[in-house]
């Protein structure tokens, strides 16, 4: 059983849905952002999607946007990307890390080197953004092999007849993304996401986590009663962004606010279903 | 591979939209089903007589094709080699190629219902065109353009707001033409049911580089039939300029498998390929992915993007028409990269030479030419695409040459 898998199989026995947080690597720099991938779990994160930073992030709004420029500006590149992986593993080998974000810097890597050093690192599954099914070769399949998940994001303009396609190398947890936009835009209503996650369900076994314009508590909440769980990207990043000095710097007690508000998000996540 | 090894040129791409290894659909799900849907109305409407007639009327009625191919004839002098041809697209309306593929694009748009168009643009040339085709028939036109653009291609940002376009500064990035073609994208991927994207240049995920090709393409079939008419024979060299390729890729596609036709296309060279500063994606970049194709982009060690420069606006981007980079790779087509000052040094010869003010694209297809013309035979033949007219240009010249307008 893969960590993803152990971690999901966990929530259900215990009628949870899954709090997902999305951090960008290396943001606001490199050392900051280790310290605050260590404290996610304490604050509930069940499973962590770490974004890898790249200069032309065609799905993302401003916040995650800047992230990404924050963290190349600060140094970030794909391999400490993978020793901030490697590093977080040394204390935890449970919580599921999940890295997200665009083909070029990988493929830059070189695909089979990659998928080695992610394996190595502990990274358990990928969403790569402009990898859709039709792309299947490049990535998903030699992911797979490689014993690393490929979560594939669903959206509402994935129909009935194409949904299939987006299912059928898709492993570890399908991802639906709540609205047409970017990430940090509109939010969508509960309603619309629960008729969504059931037609995704009834085509696949594996869990169904919503994401895309999450930012509050009680949005958080009511979408932990419709789905398996629950991702907050933007929000965080802002959190963040409102705690930089004017040299784009850390200020003192970021860590420590940020993780206050992931672990109010993992909390109404959680309670949820109470 | 090498060029001996192909049957023919003009095959591709294949079904995954690849040309070789170049090509394909790198873009986020959203965004797959429309591209599933515009393939399919751009196959069907290509082999639909009616589409192609009511585009053939714009053409001639609209745009003033065919554009002439003329003999530059104190040029060849001046150059004493190989005679000079121009094929003068700069006498379309609007002043560039770029409404050739604008106006088949709408057409299909129309065809397929969508209400709403987007484009993305660098130096304005495009978006004017979108903008004129938008007015012409009644559709809502938004354009992004960087906002580094919108400050030092002024004119032509007032052009747009005259034909009704909303022109939307885009500060994302560092505000440059790939930024506005991701916020485009972004658009799209939040406007799905009524947006149509016109892409600009034979880039993009499948079908938009053959699709553009495609519609460009009428560059090149004029071209060999009235250089036959001309000279009696096919010529020996074709030039043209290359940022995303669409100009170059209309002239040469129809020539592909005239084996003795030598083709080189034209990168920017900003400052020196061997400086940071240049937009030769070709010739300074390696393969990589973005806006939705695998092509030779310009980036750094850890595959980010890195931005390009020329002092033309049109040549200021990283990546390349998927297409080029397989006829670069198969050794069809020569790419050369021709720097700032040699291409302001060749803008100021046609004025004096031809007067014709060229953009400052086609000079750099130009100057290469007077790199090679002088070494040719006089009995042998260029044609040189003049792509655009420099009127947009004359500010940004004026202040290279030290000279207030």
């Amino acid at each position: 059983m893969s960590r993803i898998e152990r971690r999901f199989a966990t929530l259900k026995e215990e009628n949870r849905a899954a709090f997902v947080s999305f951090v960008m690597a290396g943001d606001p720099t490199p050392t900051t952002f280790g310290k605050l991938l260590k404290g996610l779990p304490d604050a509930g994160v069940d499973v962590i999607e770490i974004g890898m930073p790249f200069t032309d992030p065609m799905a993302d709004g401003p916040a995650i946007q800047l992230a990404g420029q924050r963290a190349i500006a600060a140094g970030q590149t794909l391999k400490k990307t993978l020793d901030a992986v490697a590093t977080f593993r040394k204390g935890d080998d449970e919580t599921p890390i999940v890295l997200m974000g665009y083909y070029n810097p990988i493929f830059n890597h070189g695909v089979e080197a990659f998928l080695r050093d992610a394996k190595e690192a502990g990274v358990d599954g990928l969403i790569v953004v402009d990898l859709p099914p039709e792309e299947d070769g490049e990535l998903c399949i030699p992911a797979r092999e490689a014993g690393i998940d490929f979560i594939r994001l669903a959206t509402p303009t994935t129909d009935d007849a194409r949904l299939p396609t987006v299912l059928k190398n898709t492993s570890g947890f399908v991802y639906y993304v709540s609205i047409t936009g970017i990430t940090g835009a509109g939010s969508a209503t509960t309603e619309a996401v629960e008729s969504a996650v059931r037609r995704i369900k009834d085509k696949t076994d594996l869990p169904v986590v919503v994401g895309f314009g999450v930012k509050t508590p009680e949005q958080g909440a009511a979408l932990a009663g419709v789905a398996d769980g629950v991702v907050v990207g933007s929000a965080i990043v802002d959190t963040i962004a409102g705690r930089l000095d004017k040299k784009g710097g850390p200020k003192v007690g970021l860590v420590k606010n940020v993780t206050a508000f992931v672990k109010s998000l993992a909390e109404a996540v959680h309670s949820a279903r109470g | 591979m090498t060029a001996q090894d192909h049957n023919s040129f003009r095959t591709g791409p294949d079904e995954e939209g690849r040309f070789g290894q170049f090509g394909g659909r790198f873009v986020a799900e959203t965004l797959m089903p429309l591209i599933l849907d515009l393939e399919k109305a751009w196959d069907e409407a290509k082999t639909d007589p009616s589409f192609r007639k009511e585009m053939e009327n714009l053409w001639r009625y609209y745009v003033g094709r065919p554009s002439p191919l003329y003999l530059a004839s104190r040029l060849t002098e001046h150059l004493g080699g190989a005679k000079i041809y121009m094929k003068r697209d700069e006498l379309n309306h609007t002043g560039a190629h770029k409404i050739n593929n604008v106006l088949g694009q709408i057409l299909l748009a129309r065809r397929m219902g969508k209400t709403r168009i987007i484009a993305e643009t660098g130096a304005g040339q495009h978006g004017v065109a979108t903008a004129t085709v938008c007015a012409k028939f009644g559709l809502k036109c938004v354009v992004f353009m960087g906002a580094t653009d919108v400050e030092r291609q002024k004119p032509n940002v007032f052009r747009m707001k005259l034909l009704g376009a909303e022109v939307i500064p885009v500060t994302s990035g560092r505000s440059t033409l790939k930024d506005a073609m991701n916020e485009a994208l972004r658009d799209w991927v939040t406007n799905v049911e009524d947006t149509f994207y016109c892409i600009g240049t034979v880039a993009g995920p499948h079908p938009y580089p053959a699709m553009v090709r495609d519609f460009q393409s009428i560059i090149g079939w004029e071209a060999k039939s009235q250089i036959k008419h001309a000279e009696g024979r096919m010529p020996d060299t074709l030039v043209a300029c290359i940022g995303g390729g669409s100009n170059a890729m209309g002239l040469f596609h129809p020539f592909l498998d005239e084996r003795d036709v030598r083709m080189i296309g034209v990168e920017a060279g900003g400052k020196g390929v061997d400086t940071d500063e240049h937009a030769a994606s070709l010739t300074g970049g390696r393969p990589g992915v973005l806006h939705g194709n695998r092509t030779y982009l310009l980036q750094d060690d850890d595959g980010q993007i890195v931005e390009a420069h020329s002092i033309s606006a049109g040549l200021d981007y990283p990546g390349i028409g998927p297409e080029h980079a397989w006829l670069k790779e198969a050794e069809r087509v020569e790419y050369v990269a021709i720097n700032d000052d040699e291409a302001l040094e060749a803008f100021q010869l046609c004025c004096a030479m031809e007067g014709i003010i060229p953009a400052l694209e086609p000079a750099h297809a130009l100057a290469h030419v007077m790199k090679i013309a002088p070494q040719m035979d006089k009995k042998q033949v260029i044609v040189l695409n003049m792509c655009g007219r420099g009127d947009k240009d004359i500010f940004t010249v004026a202040e290279a040459l030290g000279t207030e307008i």
